[in-house]
């Protein structure tokens, strides 16, 4: 494993191209974009504000920066870095910025939600879509990118409109029977919209491309409901994280539940691993408490830290939340499928220190991980089952069906893991801090351990 | 009581009356002195004592009737007051008695009252017991429901607390909105929107856009079925892999199930079962060249399949109890004694392996005693010692043993030939002496014509006739030696030349040899042929023989052969 030296970065703006060949990173104004491999600066481009959205068109051709505050997009092409081009909102202002699938439209919401702005770069029209809905994920593209579910609220009722991507030509437009619909999801074979409402209520409703009401799933009633939900990379299963603390799988012929996880804060289960993090502090000789060696050893007060194999049963730390805050920490918020559909992984905000790692083919959970601090990010690799994960502090820790592993990020100054992401090819993890990004290079010939 | 005791007082008057007949009785004329002293002591007894009948004339005919009405009157008095008392005690009695039936009858009610408080009692505690189990029964619904409120509560405060901060934001929008409206009324200067590009970029995928057309929603329409329709297609023709792979198993179930019922021919039904299962399976494939998804088919294979599936499990329940009735008479067969013998021979080859198995435990730890004491050097010196120690005292005393040995063997050797010499020198005078005799004999029988030569011839003739004998009576030497030694002994000089018989020759002589004569010389031990140790002694001894006694040996082999 090697990592790269540390670049500066801001708003945790890094992103690499979906050709997997080039890393793009905004620093204030500044967009740079680097060669991967090389992390040599490729272009270098200034924008007019402070950036604070960025994004890869999915060619890998365009980049947009949008600065919300100015309500300006700034669009750059690696190809002509002369090439510019500047939308601006005007006085409506700007909310969230994005790229349609097919790299050439620029979909912006306005300030208040009142619309969706569709530019086009190869026309330069203009499209405006009415009653967007404000909530937790109110547009989707199919994986295919050829429709685009967008949630609309008018008169007080929830709807969904579905465009094809290709003029934005309006499919369907149909009703949903949600209270306060918060979300919606295509499924990964593009057939299937999944569609959940607010947590006051338990519901998801499965509708098919046609806008065909195929199935309604609500598990209980009056407590919290749906706190997140995923589609598994074969879109065979449907997972539900809710605030009840269990994760309900229902499966796509039959669209009723399966199984469900639930995530107790006793582990009796002799089948699964419980990995635990140890800290071993290194012994200070007072002797040795120099300048030179407090200046030098900045491995001195970094922690060794290792994964110990705990025998069930075992307890985990509960953070019990407050009960009058709305929103309280309790239930699965993080859901996540590795890209062979085999596992998932789940995170109970209960217990946030601790990633659950479930067997799907079994049913059955296979891995506990319980660090020392919450757990900020996991992601899979792209490629293989293997599962990333930070928790704020210098440690990179991996786990994959054979074991898990705990490795320091070598950086001077202490480089503080705040987010990762994977790059497309799972050969290299990129490393997001406060103010700084650092990459993972995996060996990946030999097996990690 | 009182009508009994008026009765006696009624009574007592006309026994009064007809007692005055009686005290007539009692007193008459001659007895009246015995009458007043007796009426007088009554009277005092009584307590009257100073009222006292008199006699008014001595002799007591009459008496004085002063003192006759005093004591009378007394007495009524006493009487009356008698009677008082006794009128009161009997009122009193009344009394009593009625306050004890008063008493009694009170008793008894307050029993009764008793019994039935007790009874109501006991009654209402079964009423107390009822109504406390029921009390404990509402508490607990009681608890659960308000556990159950207190869910709802807590749901309802979450779900509050959930609307009011969405409440509140939308409240902070709308609040912003309108701001933003007030500024934009003001302002009036409206940014307008605009976007600055260099040059148009091309699509995508390189083609042209396309005018909007009702051909083209259609065509997006088409587009959209069709990808429904593909995925569908493809879930369905997983679906029907899916389905087809289960019926094939389920008929694989179903003939296997079918194969192993049938076999048995004492089972009608089931031969039956298979000539019907034939039928169906014909049926069935028939059917699956149809249609797979057929209802009906699928019907009938379940159905066929749970059929035989509760026929195996019978089939297995009989044989289940078939083969619990053979391990109860498996003492009575034939295989019981195989399976003894079997038995038996199973625990000998195991005893044999136990003790296999302990000698060659047995043998370990020998071995390693052995090599562990090999190990500790010192120890292993010492017990070396101890061995060698033990085996140099063996040696030692078969060292001694050896050396008694030896000395009782010199000792018998000289006592010998000792006993020899002395047998020798007896021998060379008799020999002399026979010799003589002979001489003596001869000259007196014979001319002497050469004294020397006869003598020597004699000599020669007997030697040679002596050696004769000797030759016969010795065994394994050599005659010519010997008889050139006796030659030598002929000469009266001693002969340098002439060689010490060795001490087997003087022993074979002897007869002291034991391959010979070991019978003969009970006394004698044995005698270890290759002594060589005192042969310097023997030589000085037969030389000393050689002298003048070898005529012994002569005379001796004589002698024997004569004996």
């Amino acid at each position: 494993m090697n990592f790269s030296e540390v670049f500066k970065q801001s708003n945790q703006l890094c992103k690499v191209s979906p050709d997997g060949k080039y890393l793009a990173t905004c620093v204030q104004y500044r967009l740079v974009v680097r060669d991967v491999e090389t992390l040599q600066i490729l272009q270098l481009y200034t924008c007019l504000d402070q950036i604070s959205h960025m994004d890869w068109s999915s060619d890998s051709l365009f980049i947009l920066c949008a600065m919300y505050k100015r309500g300006l997009v700034q669009v750059w092409s690696l190809e002509q870095p002369d090439w510019h081009c500047k939308i601006d909102e005007g006085s409506i202002g700007l909310v969230s910025s994005r790229w349609s699938p097919d790299g050439r439209h620029i979909l912006n919401t306005t300030e208040f939600h009142l619309r969706v702005t569709v530019w086009s770069l190869c026309t330069k029209a203009v499209s405006y879509i009415k009653y967007p809905k404000a909530c937790q994920k109110g547009i989707d593209f199919s994986r295919d990118g050829c429709y685009m579910a967008l949630a609309e609220r008018r008169d007080c009722k929830d709807f969904v409109s579905v465009f094809v991507c290709d003029d934005w030509h309006l499919l369907r437009h149909f009703e949903t029977e949600t209270q306060d619909l918060a979300g919606l999801e295509w499924s990964p074979n593009g057939c299937v919209l999944a569609v959940w409402d607010s947590c006051l209520e338990y519901k998801v409703l499965l509708y098919s491309l046609d806008g065909r009401l195929l199935s309604t799933y609500s598990a209980y009633e009056w407590s919290l409901g749906v706190k997140s939900v995923t589609w598994s990379p074969s879109s065979q299963f449907l997972a539900i994280g809710s605030y009840d603390e269990k994760v309900r799988i229902l499966n796509h012929i039959t669209w009723k539940k399966i199984t469900q996880f639930e995530h107790p804060a006793t582990i009796n289960n002799t089948k699964a691993v419980v990995y635990k993090e140890v800290v071993k502090r290194p012994a200070v000789c007072s002797d040795d408490l120099s300048l030179h060696n407090i200046t030098i050893g900045n491995t001195l007060f970094n922690t060794q830290s290792k994964y110990e194999i705990c025998p069930t049963p075992v307890q985990l730390p509960v953070v019990k939340p407050d009960p009058d805050r709305a929103n309280p920490k309790i239930g699965i918020s993080t859901l996540a499928f590795s890209s062979d559909s085999r596992y998932l992984a789940t995170k109970n905000d209960n217990m946030a220190s601790v990633v659950w790692v479930w067997d799907v083919q079994k049913m059955s959970l296979v891995a506990v991980l319980e660090q020392t601090t919450a757990v900020r990010c996991f992601q899979w690799d792209p490629r293989r089952p293997r599962l990333a994960l930070c928790t704020g502090n210098t440690k990179l820790y991996l786990w994959s069906p054979a074991g898990c592993v705990s490795v320091q990020v070598p950086t001077e100054g202490g480089f503080q893991v705040q987010s990762l992401n994977w790059h497309c090819s799972g050969d290299s993890l990129i490393l997001l801090g406060k103010e700084q990004l650092c990459l993972c290079y995996m060996d990946n010939d030999q097996e990690d351990k | 009581m009182s009508p009994s005791r008026q009765n006696n007082l009624v009574s007592s008057l006309p026994l009064s009356r007809s007692s005055y007949n009686v005290i007539s009785a009692f007193c008459t004329e001659d007895n009246m002195p015995q009458c007043i002293s007796y009426i007088n002591q009554e009277l005092d007894s009584l307590g009257l004592c100073s009222t006292r009948i008199e006699a008014s004339s001595p002799g007591g005919a009459t008496i004085n009737t002063v003192s006759a009405l005093n004591a009378m009157y007394e007495i009524m008095t006493i009487h009356r007051r008698n009677m008082c008392n006794l009128e009161e005690l009997e009122k009193d009695q009344l009394k009593t008695s009625s306050n004890l039936d008063h008493i009694q009858m009170n008793n008894s009610r307050l029993k009764d009252q008793l019994e039935l408080s007790i009874r109501e009692k006991s009654g209402l505690h079964e009423t107390e017991r009822q109504l406390q189990l029921k009390i404990k029964t509402l508490q607990s619904c009681l608890k659960t429901e308000k556990d159950e409120v207190q869910k709802l509560q807590s749901i309802i405060a979450s779900r509050a607390s959930q609307y009011s901060h969405d409440a509140k934001r939308k409240e902070r929008e709308t609040a912003k909105i309108k701001e933003r409206l007030n500024q934009l009324l003001v302002d009036r200067k409206d940014k307008k929107l605009a976007m600055d590009v260099l040059n148009s970029v091309g699509r995508s995928d390189g083609k042209r856009s396309h005018w909007k057309t009702t051909k083209t929603t259609a065509s997006h329409e088409g587009e959209m079925y069709k990808s429904l329709l593909n995925d569908y297609e493809v879930s369905q023709r997983s679906l029907m892999l899916e389905n087809a792979e289960l019926k094939k198993v389920l008929q694989q179930m179903k003939k296997e199930m079918i194969h192993i019922l049938s076999p048995r021919p004492s089972r009608d039904d089931s031969r039956d079962q298979a000539e019907s299962d034939g039928e169906e399976k014909v049926g069935d494939s028939s059917r699956e060249t149809l249609d797979q998804s057929c209802e009906q088919a699928r019907e009938q294979l379940t159905n066929s399949i749970r059929q035989q599936w509760r026929k195996l499990r019978n089939h297995m329940e009989k044989l289940d109890s078939q083969a619990s009735k053979v391990q109860n008479q498996m003492e009575s067969n034939k295989e019981v004694v195989q399976r003894e013998t079997h038995e038996d021979e199973m625990e000998r080859m195991r005893r044999e392996v136990q003790q296999c198995k302990e000698f060659i435990h047995a043998q370990q730890q020998l071995l390693q005693q052995q090599l562990h004491t090999s190990f500790d050097d010192e120890t292993a010196a010492l017990l070396n010692d101890c061995y060698t120690l033990e085996e140099k005292e063996r040696l030692k005393e078969e060292w001694r043993l050896f050396e008694d040995q030896k000395r009782n063997f010199e000792r018998e050797r000289k006592n010998f030939t000792d006993a020899a010499i002395r047998l020798g020198r007896e021998k060379k005078a008799f020999e002399e002496d026979r010799a003589s005799w002979l001489k003596n004999q001869f000259l007196n029988m014979t001319p002497f014509t050469d004294r020397r030569r006869c003598s020597s011839s004699d000599g020669q003739s007997a030697l040679s006739i002596r050696s004769e004998p000797e030759m016969r009576m010795s065994s394994t030497k050599s005659p010519p030696a010997k008889s050139s030694t006796y030659a030598a002994f002929s000469t009266p000089k001693p002969t340098q030349s002439a060689t010490v018989p060795s001490t087997t020759e003087l022993y074979r002589t002897l007869r002291l040899i034991p391959d010979s004569s070991s019978s003969r010389h009970s006394k004698r031990g044995c005698w270890p042929e290759s002594s060589t140790i005192e042969d310097g002694d023997f030589r000085v001894k037969s030389n000393r023989i050689r002298c003048g006694d070898l005529s012994i040996f002569s005379l001796g082999g004589d002698e024997n052969s004569l004996t």
